[in-house]
C-alpha cells in the first residue's frame, strides 16, 4: 500500500474503455478502486488477504479469452485485461448476488445498529435488484450472543463474507472465532467457553459488511445520520492511531479507526477504541478545587489561579526556582508540553519530567530514530522492549504482520516472552540485571551476527520491567549499537504524548532533575509546590513507598487533572480541572516522532480548561507573558521548531553516556521480581470506562511450575511476596515461558499492589511463602 | 475419557511427526479422538489444539464441517435410515418406526445404556438396494422391520461385533508407518528440489 509508484512495475489494463495503469501483482478491484470505479464488494478488505468469499464483485474481464464473469478482488492484473464493471452481465451478476445475499439476511435495517452506514444496506441501494423472488421463511438464530464481554454476534444478519475470521487470524493472531458447521447452517463462533477475548476485538465490529457484529459500548447509542465526526489521534499509548472520533449531543459515542499508512492501516486495540467512555465519567473534574480543613472544596478558576501564583511567588521567594517541579505532561497536546515548559522555563525551573520513573531515561529519543515503517522494513528487529501486544498494541500488529510475512526477523530479548514470541525468528530468556551482557553474548554468535548483517536493524527499546532500573534497558540499546552501529532505534514508550511533551520541553535537564530524583527531594522536603500534568504518581511511579512520601513530602501539590485520579484526591492542595482529549484541539506526538492532530470534538466537561492555557495564565499572573494567546501561536511556535504536521519531529536530545550496569547476582531472597503492564489496568482512562474496568484480570503472580512444586502450591493458592521493606499476597499461578526463579506480576490490577516490593533499586528480588 | 489416554497419545505424537506442519495432523487426530469416545469431546477438541498448535475455534470449526465427526455422545452403534427418494417409496418409514419401536428412542436419540443412536439420513447412494441403512456405515441391503428388529438384536447381542466395531473405529489395525518410510517433518517451504513423493530419475521433474 505505502509504495511509491516508482519503484513498482506497473501493468496496463483497460477499465470500462479507459486504460489503468495498475501494479503489478495487485488484484484488479485494488487497480479499479484506485482508477475511481467501484466494484461492490464485502468480503474483500485491503488489508487482508483476499478469498473471494462474497462473489459481490464478479465483474467481466477478458484475458483474451472473451469475457468471463470473475471476482474481481481474486483476479491479479495481467497485461491488455479488459475489465468491465458496468456491463449488463456483470449487472446481472451483482443483482443476482444481492438477491442471493438477501434470502437470508432480515430486512432489521430500521432496528439494526448498522442501518444508515451498512455496506449491505448502501450497496442493496446501488447494485442490487430492487425486489426478491424469495417468499421464504428466512434463516431464525437466537438473538444478538456475546462472543466477548464487548461484541455481540446477531447470526441472523451475518453474510459469511469471513472477514472477522480472517481479522481474528490473520491481523490479530487470535483465531478464537472461525466458521463452524456447514452449507445453510454456516456461523461464525468461538469455541464453546472460550470468548473472542482479544486486544482487538472490536476491529472486526468495524469491518463487519453488516450489522452482524456490534460493540457493545455503542449498541444502540446513535443512528450512524446522527453521528459528527472528526479526524483525531488516539493518545491511549504512544503509537498515535489516527481516528475518527464521533459524537452525538455533545457526547463522543466511539471511536474508529482511518487507516494511516505510516501507523496503524485502520486498526485500533480495543482499549483505545473503548475508553472513551472516561470522557463522559462521573469521576470528571468540573470546578477548580482547594484543599481546607474540611478537605478539598469548590472554587472558582481566578480564586485558584491566584492561590496556584501565590504559592509560587513563595516558593521562589524562599527556596528558588528548584524547590518548584513539574510532574507529568505525557496526557496532554504538544501545545500543553510547550506552554508548561516555556512558563517553566520563565520561572527558570528546570526540575521537570514527563515520565514517571516507569520509562526509559530521556537519552533514548537521543539515537537515531527509526520510524515503524522502517521497523516493518528491517531485515531484523531486536526488541528490547515491553511486550508489545500489552503496552503499544498496534505496533505489535505491525511487527507481527512484518515477520508473518518473511520480510522481518524479530530477535527478543525478554525475561518473561510476550506476544511476539511465537512468531520470534529468536526469543532469548535475559535475566533481569544482566540483560547487556546477555545481548552482548547472543551477538556475538555467528548465525546471530550474519542475520543482524544481512540488512537494516531496528532496536525496539522500552521498559519491560518496572521492578528494575531503566538503566538496563539503556545498557542493552548500547551493547546492540556496538555490534550494530548502523541500529536505529524505535523508543517504545508507553503514555500517549511522551514523546511530544520530552521534545517540547517537558524533559529533566541533566542528572537529578528527573522524576525520581524529584521525588526523593520531594520526600525530603526540598520541594516546595509540586505541579502534577495529567501524573498520578500514587498509581504509576514503581516504587510505591516514594510515591506516597513525596506527596506528603512536598510542601504544596498542584493537580492539573481530568479525572479526580488518586494523586489528586489524596495528596493535591490546588485542583484545577483539565480537559481530555477530545475536547481540546492540539497536536500530538507518537513514538516515531510523528505530529498529528488531535480535534476538538465535544464541549469541555465543566469549566475544565486545557492544559497550555493554565500554563499562560499562571505565567502571565507571575509577571511572565510566554508571547503566545492562543494554540495557533503554539502550534506556529512548535512548527517554527520543526514539529510540521505530519512530519518526524525529533529534536536533538543528548544520548546518555554510555551506561554500564553490573550483573546484579541473586541475593539472600529467592525469586528475581518482573513487574510489566498488561493492557487492562488501573489507568485512569480504563478504569474510568465502564466497559473496560471489568476487563482487569485481577491480581496474581506467575512461576515456573517446577518452582510451584518447590514451594507446595497449586494455582490459585495465596502466597506472600515478600521484599526488603514490605510484603503482598497473591494468588499464583504457573507459567511455564518463565525461568525458574523468575516471577511475574501484572501492574495495576488492583488486590495486592507489586509496586510495595520495588525500591528503586537495579532489580527487586523477592522470597515468597506459602500462606498456610 | 475425554481426553487421549497413554496409547492414544502416542499414536496421536506419530500421526503428527508425519506431516510437515503439526495442523495437517488435525483431522486425524479427530477422527482418533471419536474412535476413542464413540464421539469427539470438548476436552479432546481442547487437547488437539495443543497438540497441533491451533485454537480449539479452529478444531471445532474444521471438525464439525464435516457430518461424519459427531460432538455428542453417540451409542457403539450409530444406525442410519436413509429416508430419501427410492429408500421412502420402498418403506424406509416403516425402517425408521421399527428401529424407533424396538429401541424405544426416537430418530435422533440414544439410548440410555450408551449402545444404539438412531438417526434419519439423506440417500446413501445405494438406491438400486433401497431401502437400505447403515451401521457404523456398514451397510444392511433391502431391509424389512422384521429384519430391523433381528438386526438390532444380534447387535446387543453382540453377535456382529466381528463384523461391526464399534462407532469410530476408522480400522481394526492401525497403520503404523515406519519412520524410514515416512517423508518427514521437511518444512515445505525450505525444500530446493522437486516434491519428495517424485522419485528424481523421472525427467522434467521439478523444472
Amino acid at each position: 500500500m505505502s509504495e511509491t509508484t516508482e519503484n513498482v512495475d506497473t501493468v496496463e489494463i483497460t477499465v470500462n474503455g479507459r486504460a489503468v495503469m495498475a501494479r503489478k501483482g495487485e488484484m484488479v478491484i485494488a487497480a479499479t478502486d484506485r482508477a475511481g470505479e467501484h466494484i461492490p464488494r464485502f468480503c474483500y478488505h485491503p488489508r487482508m488477504s483476499p478469498v473471494g468469499m462474497c462473489r459481490q464483485c464478479l465483474v467481466e474481464i477478458d484475458t483474451g479469452r472473451g469475457p468471463m464473469l470473475q471476482p474481481s478482488c481474486m483476479v491479479p492484473v495481467a497485461p491488455g485485461m479488459v475489465v468491465d464493471t458496468e456491463s449488463p452481465t456483470t449487472k446481472r451478476a451483482q443483482e443476482g448476488i444481492l438477491e442471493l445475499l438477501l434470502a437470508n439476511h432480515p430486512l432489521d435495517c430500521p432496528v439494526c445498529d448498522k442501518g444508515g452506514e451498512c455496506p449491505l444496506q448502501d450497496q442493496a441501494f446501488s447494485h442490487g435488484p430492487g425486489e426478491s423472488r424469495y417468499v421464504e421463511e428466512k434463516r431464525h438464530y437466537e438473538k444478538p450472543i456475546d462472543i466477548s464481554a464487548l461484541v455481540k454476534l446477531d447470526r441472523e444478519r451475518c453474510i459469511l463474507c469471513d472477514r472477522c475470521t480472517r481479522f481474528a487470524d490473520e491481523v490479530a493472531g487470535d483465531a478464537l472465532i472461525h466458521f463452524v458447521e456447514r452449507g445453510n447452517a454456516t456461523q461464525v463462533m468461538t469455541y464453546p467457553d472460550e470468548p473472542f477475548s482479544s486486544h482487538f476485538s472490536g476491529n472486526t465490529v468495524q469491518i463487519c459488511p453488516v450489522g452482524a457484529l456490534t460493540a457493545t459500548p455503542y449498541r444502540f447509542k446513535a443512528r450512524p445520520w446522527d453521528l459528527e465526526q472528526a479526524d483525531s489521534t488516539c493518545t491511549t499509548c504512544s503509537v498515535g492511531c489516527r481516528t475518527s472520533v464521533h459524537s452525538s449531543r455533545d457526547r463522543v459515542l466511539r471511536f474508529q479507526g482511518v487507516d494511516d499508512d505510516n501507523v496503524n492501516w485502520g486498526w485500533l486495540c480495543d482499549r483505545g477504541r473503548f475508553n472513551f467512555e472516561s470522557i463522559h465519567a462521573e469521576s470528571r473534574l468540573a470546578d477548580p478545587l482547594i484543599r481546607t480543613a474540611e478537605g478539598l472544596v469548590a472554587t472558582d478558576w481566578s480564586s485558584a489561579m491566584s492561590i496556584t501564583a501565590d504559592l509560587v511567588r513563595s516558593a521562589l521567594e524562599r527556596s528558588g526556582p528548584s524547590s518548584i517541579a513539574i510532574l507529568g505532561g505525557a496526557r496532554g497536546t504538544n501545545e500543553d508540553a510547550w506552554a508548561w515548559a516555556a512558563l517553566a522555563d520563565a520561572l527558570g525551573v528546570t526540575r521537570r519530567d514527563a515520565q514517571l520513573d516507569d520509562g526509559l531515561p530521556v537519552g533514548v529519543l537521543g539515537f537515531e530514530r527509526a520510524t515503524i515503517e522502517d521497523a516493518a522494513r528491517a531485515a531484523t528487529v531486536v526488541l528490547l522492549g515491553p511486550d508489545l501486544k500489552e503496552e503499544l498494541p498496534i505496533l505489535h500488529l505491525r511487527l507481527r504482520h512484518a515477520a508473518v510475512e518473511g520480510r522481518t526477523r524479530i530477535l527478543e530479548f525478554s525475561p518473561t516472552g510476550s506476544g511476539l514470541t511465537k512468531h520470534a525468528w529468536r526469543s532469548v530468556r535475559t535475566p533481569v540485571g544482566a540483560a547487556a551482557a546477555t545481548v552482548a553474548a547472543t551477538l556475538a554468535d555467528a548465525e546471530v551476527a550474519a542475520q543482524l548483517g544481512s540488512g537494516p536493524v531496528v532496536i525496539v527499546a522500552g521498559r519491560h520491567d518496572l521492578a528494575s532500573s531503566g538503566d538496563q534497558v539503556m545498557a542493552a540499546v548500547q551493547a546492540v549499537l556496538r555490534a550494530v552501529p548502523t541500529a536505529t532505534v524505535l523508543p517504545a514508550l508507553r503514555r500517549g504524548n511522551v514523546v511530544g511533551a520530552l521534545n517540547a520541553g517537558c524533559r529533566p535537564d541533566g542528572a537529578g532533575n528527573d522524576a525520581r530524583s524529584i521525588l526523593v527531594d520531594a520526600a525530603e522536603g526540598r520541594i516546595e509546590v509540586l505541579f502534577l500534568l495529567g501524573a498520578d504518581p500514587l498509581a504509576d511511579v514503581p516504587d510505591a513507598d516514594l510515591a506516597r512520601r513525596a506527596l506528603q513530602g512536598a510542601r504544596r501539590v498542584v493537580s492539573l487533572d481530568g479525572h479526580g485520579c488518586a494523586s489528586t484526591m489524596v495528596a493535591a492542595d490546588v485542583v484545577l480541572p483539565a480537559a481530555v482529549m477530545a475536547e481540546k484541539s492540539g497536536t500530538t506526538t507518537n513514538l516515531e516522532g510523528r505530529v498529528s492532530t488531535v480535534s476538538h470534538k465535544v464541549t469541555v466537561h465543566g469549566t475544565a480548561r486545557p492544559d497550555w492555557m493554565v500554563a499562560v495564565e499562571l505565567a502571565l499572573a507571575l509577571g511572565h507573558d510566554l508571547g503566545v494567546g492562543s494554540l495557533e501561536d503554539i502550534t506556529g511556535r512548535l512548527a517554527s521548531g520543526g514539529a510540521a504536521l505530519g512530519a518526524i519531529w525529533a529534536p536533538s536530545i543528548a544520548v546518555g553516556e554510555p551506561v554500564t550496569v553490573e550483573s546484579v547476582a541473586p541475593s539472600g531472597y529467592d525469586y528475581r521480581l518482573v513487574v510489566s503492564r498488561v493492557l487492562y489496568d488501573g489507568a485512569v482512562s480504563t478504569s474510568n470506562s465502564a466497559s473496560l474496568a471489568p476487563l482487569t484480570a485481577g491480581p496474581g503472580v506467575s512461576m515456573h511450575p517446577l518452582d510451584m512444586e518447590r514451594l507446595g502450591v497449586v494455582d490459585g493458592d495465596v502466597v506472600t511476596v515478600t521484599a526488603g521493606r514490605g510484603g503482598v499476597e497473591l494468588p499464583v499461578c504457573a507459567d511455564d515461558r518463565l525461568d525458574r526463579g523468575v516471577v511475574w506480576v501484572p501492574f495495576g490490577q488492583g488486590g495486592g499492589d507489586p509496586r510495595e516490593l520495588i525500591s528503586g533499586g537495579a532489580v527487586t528480588d523477592v522470597s515468597i511463602a506459602r500462606v498456610s | 475419557m475425554a481426553r487421549f489416554n497413554e496409547t492414544n497419545l502416542a499414536t496421536a505424537h506419530e500421526i503428527i511427526a508425519r506431516y510437515p506442519r503439526p495442523k495437517s495432523a488435525l483431522i486425524p487426530l479427530l477422527h482418533l479422538a471419536q474412535e476413542q469416545d464413540g464421539y469427539v469431546t470438548d476436552e479432546a477438541m481442547r487437547q488437539i489444539a495443543d497438540l497441533v498448535g491451533v485454537t480449539p475455534a479452529e478444531v471445532i470449526g474444521t471438525g464439525s464441517f464435516y457430518e461424519m465427526f459427531r460432538f455428542e455422545p453417540t451409542g457403539r452403534y450409530l444406525i442410519n435410515i436413509c429416508g430419501t427418494m427410492s429408500c421412502a417409496l420402498l418403506g424406509a418409514s416403516d425402517l425408521l418406526h421399527a428401529a424407533e419401536r424396538t429401541l424405544g428412542i426416537h430418530a435422533g436419540g440414544t439410548t440410555a445404556d450408551g449402545m444404539f443412536t438412531l438417526h434419519q439420513a439423506e440417500c446413501q447412494a445405494a438406491c438400486t438396494e433401497a431401502p437400505c441403512l447403515q451401521v457404523n456405515y456398514r451397510y444392511r441391503f433391502r431391509m424389512t422391520p422384521d429384519g430391523v428388529e433381528q438386526l438390532i438384536d444380534d447387535l446387543r447381542a453382540g453377535r456382529l461385533d466381528d463384523e461391526i466395531p464399534p462407532h469410530g473405529t476408522l480400522a481394526r489395525v492401525r497403520q503404523h508407518i515406519p519412520a524410514d518410510r515416512g517423508v518427514g517433518a521437511v518444512d515445505p517451504d525450505a525444500v530446493d528440489g522437486p516434491p519428495a513423493w517424485i522419485p528424481v530419475t523421472v525427467e522434467g521433474a521439478g523444472s
